[in-house]
């Protein structure tokens, strides 16, 4: 153990750590940026084709990461339909990809948590005299608090799944390379099938530690709200 | 000129249907019945939460969007928004283009929640949500005030201060609804009683005239203490 | 505040897509080789080394995405990769027959080896390679063995697949035998099940030595001797006729890496490991070095060459000869 630990590169350690809270950092705020209005749209406004979106976006909740990680792979291979974007391997690329997997956390949680306030809340705001639109915005801002779980949840999903970083990242690395795309999960990956289990043991605690440490920053934001 | 006016105002909800006509004065109405008679479908047709078929006047004119501005209810299970009690009170000022909180302070202290006013309003008991659902209403300036059971979940004490603070009300001039099932708060605080039954205006009077003389004979018998429905 | 959100998602939306601007703009600007490679040859580190020297010497950055055999070649059919780094001479003529491959070189080779327990039920310590295969076939249908095979289509399999058959067995049929065991998984994780189930498996000696040396397995090498378990590895540039604009890059690689690099091979585990993980491949072809020459020659080479003249594409532009 202590052996493999003098082997192990804290320069290195730290990239990879970063790049993971920077790729699905992305992943999450863009998720958010879509998914949270979705969200709103799908659980406030009734219209035609409502039900069959949300029952979609519950479908995608449970998606595979590598089911998706091997979809998008082909979609973005230089020879595939989007292969002019340039995106296979590249951190933008593991950014969309996980982007593509949250969404569906995000509006769902979104959805949900302004449902369950929003008659209530909205009928509450209306007899204190606010207008149909004071009483959605009453409304959203009730659920705010569910609405930013949604982020996080996100966030941690992105984070710790491997199937997307992998395949539309390819666990790049060159020392001193600009264009690397190593993240945590595909380099617990990558040392457990070299057998260097301790490695991997290591990284994946500063994965727990991430995730933990954003959900309690996150729960102080929610207080604090 | 009365405040309120119904006529053949009907709400089908296909096992249950509300059909009735009436007037409502200034002063305190109370409107009696057991669960299930229809009164929280009332007062939410009154307070413009509810579609209907009939007609409906406030105040000589008819019933509209802007007419809610008239009016606010307090639903029997108490709704409260995230933050402070005094957040609270501050949200429903701040709608009426008002944010004091001296206002604020002074409701509270009147409902006994001065003490919680910083605590989350989400965690006060079931009796401190009522109060503090009441004391967003009074904090507000309207000329209809409907309370869907505004006692329910109260000690004696914190009713009997609910209580004085709706009859300031009506003594300002204001119209106020009270549904509830108590007949001894009916008797206690209404001017006018309307006792409903399935959905109909059974009888509708002084409340003097529904205690000690109705004429029909489900209402001698719910004002008598006798029915349990 | 509406207003504000909106500007908010904006913001969002400009910030990507200049990240994503800048990211393909840098990416422009480095010179990146993509090279799809056999996971048994990465997970050894030695591409970690080449990548290294190549960023520090070159200013080249090589990207090397691990994957199996197969997976590496569909990569280079996509348009994914510039050259692979593969190791099953069936499927690498198949690439190079469907005109996405050129340039063929063989660099370095090593030795596959039957690991199993200590106590050794099927008594082949120091067997030839095809008695190893019958024994251990018998003591499994006797129900004193169990052999482990990663069933993935890898490399690896494809080898022994054809361990099987030259020792009389149709690996389609004794699969469905109860001593026979997949788990169509990497070779780490293989070796791992078949040291908790005390049984034997083929193994690549890379992955062994370092799972060995971690500890994390109870198996000794068994068999080792024995030119069926030859592994020859090989580098593949993609046809620029196939859409790879990356060829001169890729050529300049593969160069560089049956010379300089066979140094680099020579010495590569030597320190941590006691023994080398791979042996250079290309003096051994130059000076037709025996017995080796002969074994390579016969697992490697395709039509008496390592690359028949009609899958050379320009090669002596890089002054890249052919064996």
């Amino acid at each position: 153990m202590v052996s493999l630990f003098g082997d192990l590169d804290w320069g290195i350690v730290a990239e990879i750590t970063l790049r993971s809270l920077k790729v699905s950092g992305l992943a999450a705020i863009l998720a958010s940026t879509i998914g949270i209005p979705v969200g709103v749209l799908l659980s406030l406004y009734n219209f035609t084709g409502r039900e069959f979106l949300k029952s979609i976006f519950n479908t995608l909740l449970g998606i595979p990461t590598v089911v998706m990680g091997l979809f998008l792979y082909l979609l973005l291979a230089p020879k595939g339909p989007f292969g002019f974007l340039g995106l296979l391997y590249t951190e933008m690329g593991i950014s969309l990809g996980q982007m593509l997997l949250v969404l569906p956390i995000v509006v769902s949680i979104t959805a949900t948590s302004i449902e369950q306030v929003s008659e209530e809340i909205y009928e509450l705001a209306l007899t204190l005299g606010a207008s149909r639109a004071q009483a959605v915005v009453k409304v959203i801002s009730e659920a705010l608090p569910g609405i930013v779980l949604s982020s996080i949840a996100a966030f941690n999903r992105a984070v710790a799944e491997l199937g997307i970083a992998l395949m539309i990242g390819g666990n790049v690395f060159v020392y001193g390379g600009l264009a690397n795309t190593r993240v945590l999960t595909t380099a617990i990956q990558m040392h457990v099938a070299r057998g260097e289990i301790d490695v991997a043991i290591v990284l994946g605690l500063i994965l727990l530690s991430v995730v933990f440490a954003i959900s309690w920053i996150m729960n102080l934001v929610k207080k604090w709200l | 000129m009365a405040v309120i006016e119904l006529r053949n105002v009907v709400k089908d909800y296909g096992q249950f249907k509300l059909s009735l006509s009436m007037e409502i004065e200034r002063g305190i109405t109370a409107i009696l019945g057991s669960s299930g008679a229809g009164k929280t479908t009332l007062l939410r047709i009154i307070a413009l939460l509810e579609s209907f078929e009939g007609e409906y006047y406030f105040m000589g004119e008819e019933a509209s969007e802007k007419h809610r501005k008239k009016i606010t209810m307090v639903f029997q299970q108490p709704v409260v928004f995230r933050g402070t009690v005094l957040d609270n009170l501050l949200y429903a000022l701040s709608l009426d283009g008002n944010s004091s909180k001296e206002k604020a302070e002074e409701i509270l202290e009147k409902l006994n929640l001065l003490e919680v006013a910083k605590k989350k309003a989400k965690n006060l008991s079931g009796g401190e949500k009522q109060r503090l659902a009441i004391a967003r209403a009074l904090a507000i300036e309207r000329e209809v005030y409907l309370f869907d059971e505004p006692t329910s979940n109260l000690d004696a004490e914190n009713a009997s201060i609910v209580e004085k603070c709706i009859r300031d009300l009506a003594k300002s001039g204001k119209t106020i609804v009270i549904a509830t099932h108590n007949i001894f708060q009916a008797k206690r605080l209404s001017d006018k009683v309307a006792f409903l039954h399935n959905g109909k205006l059974i009888e509708y009077g002084e409340t003097k005239q529904i205690f000690e003389n109705p004429k029909n004979e489900l209402t001698k018998k719910f004002v008598s203490g006798d029915a349990y429905y | 505040m509406a207003r504000k959100i909106v500007i908010l998602a904006l913001a969002i939306l400009v910030i990507t897509f200049g990240l994503y601007f800048y990211e393909q703009n840098k990416r422009k600007e480095l010179k990146i080789l993509t090279i799809s490679t056999t996971t048994s040859l990465y997970d050894t580190g030695f591409l970690d080394e080449v990548a290294r020297i190549f960023k520090e010497k070159y200013g080249i950055e090589v990207h090397f995405i691990a994957k199996g055999t197969g997976a590496a070649i569909n990569d280079a059919k996509l348009g994914v990769s510039d050259a692979i780094l593969v190791h099953a001479k069936s499927k690498e003529e198949e690439f190079m027959r469907e005109g996405y491959g050129v340039n063929r070189k063989i660099f370095a080779y090593n030795f596959f080896v039957i690991v199993g327990p200590k106590d050794d039920p099927a008594k082949i310590r120091g067997s030839s390679v095809v008695d190893a295969m019958k024994k251990i076939a018998e003591a499994g249908r006797e129900g004193k063995a169990i052999w482990v095979s990663r069933g993935d289509l890898s490399g690896t399999n494809v080898k022994e697949i054809a361990l099987w058959k030259a020792a009389g067995f149709d690996y389609e049929e004794i699969r469905k035998e109860k001593w026979f065991r997949e788990t169509g998984a990497g070779m780490g994780q293989t070796l791992l099940y078949a040291s908790n189930e005390k049984a034997y498996t083929l193994s690549d000696t890379g992955t062994y030595l370092r799972f060995k040396r971690a500890g994390k397995i109870d198996l000794e090498i068994l068999v080792d001797r024995g030119e069926e378990l030859i592994n020859v590895y090989s580098i593949i540039v993609v046809n620029p006729e196939k859409g790879n604009e990356n060829f001169d890059l890729a050529m300049k690689f593969e160069k560089w890496l049956v010379t300089d690099g066979q140094e680099v091979l020579r010495g590569f585990g030597r320190d941590e490991f006691g023994m080398p993980l791979f042996y250079p491949a290309v003096e051994v072809l130059e000076k037709k070095i025996e017995p080796y020459y002969s074994w390579i020659a016969k697992y490697g080479f395709i039509n008496g060459s390592e690359c028949p003249k009609e899958y050379r594409y320009r090669a002596e532009e890089y002054g890249i000869a052919f064996w």
